[in-house]
């Protein structure tokens, strides 16, 4: 039998390796799909509390929010990789450090 | 084992091995393709869930729209003779610290939590009540997600616009 504890060991293990490629990727693009799976794991875990829980559909209701806000969101950080690209010519993360004092 | 059980470890390990390609694969393009069944195992889960409408949501927005966007970002960052698309990786010793801690502590937290299960929710179709939801109890919420959505997609066309000056 599948217990909710199965789903979100799927999700923390999503949400890690999601962690992981934020912190470690140079590439700007590569972190932005690391984001990508820490949302999806955070859906995962809405989801299965909907479907475990009271019985009741607001963890989809916030699951379908969520995939809207990560829409607008790669809209405009793939807006804001290309600018930067643009400027200096590299899309690494590192490189953009033109704030620095 | 039951059928359930089955497919759930399938899906599963599609999720969590795909995506620890999409993080330590050295090729950009490996990394999104590998994203690809990344959604598709999340949407399998979704649907043994009995969570359809949210499932038929996952595959036409994110891969249909995210991952396709995310391979625009991958192209137009890239010189198109510099066909190995390398990423490198920094810190990844502190960062597998990180990650495996916080693997740990949320796995150690789910087993240990008293979690409020209810009688739950037997599989049905959801989207006619998803759809009366929406126009409903979460009018607001849809709303001020769909004008999210619209400045979204303005901000994005007025950051990448090339100015005249420049």
């Amino acid at each position: 039998m599948i217990q909710v504890e199965h789903y979100l060991v799927v999700s923390a293990a999503l949400f890690s390796l999601g962690v992981l490629g934020i912190l470690t990727r140079r590439n700007a693009v590569n972190v932005l799909m690391g984001i990508e799976l820490v949302l999806n794991s955070a859906n995962i875990n809405l989801v299965a509390f909907s479907r475990y829980g009271e019985g009741n559909l607001s963890g989809q209701l916030f699951a379908v929010f969520v995939i809207v806000i990560a829409a607008a969101e790669v809209a405009v950080a793939l807006a804001i990789v290309l600018t930067l690209y643009r400027l200096r010519r590299s899309p690494n993360l590192d490189e953009a450090d033109i704030l620095k004092g | 084992m039951t059928p359930e059980a089955v497919i759930f470890y399938v899906f599963a390990a599609v999720t969590v091995l795909s995506a620890g390609v999409v993080v330590l694969a050295r090729s950009l393009i490996y990394s999104a393709f590998a994203l690809l069944f990344t959604f598709f195992g999340v949407a399998g889960l979704y649907v043994l869930l009995g969570a359809d409408f949210l499932a038929a949501t996952q595959l036409l927005v994110y891969v249909g729209g995210i991952l396709v966007l995310l391979l625009f970002g991958v192209m137009l960052t890239h010189k198109l003779y510099d066909l190995d698309l390398r990423s490198e990786v920094t810190q990844f010793l502190p960062g597998l610290i990180i990650a495996v801690g916080l693997f740990l502590i949320l796995t150690v937290t789910a087993f240990r939590t008293q979690w409020n299960v209810g009688p739950g929710r037997a599989p049905a179709p959801t989207t006619r009540e998803i759809g009366q939801l929406f126009l409903g109890q979460f009018l607001l919420p849809f709303e001020a997600a769909s004008i999210l959505l619209l400045v979204a997609l303005l901000g994005a066309a007025m950051i990448v616009r090339r100015s005249k000056e420049a």
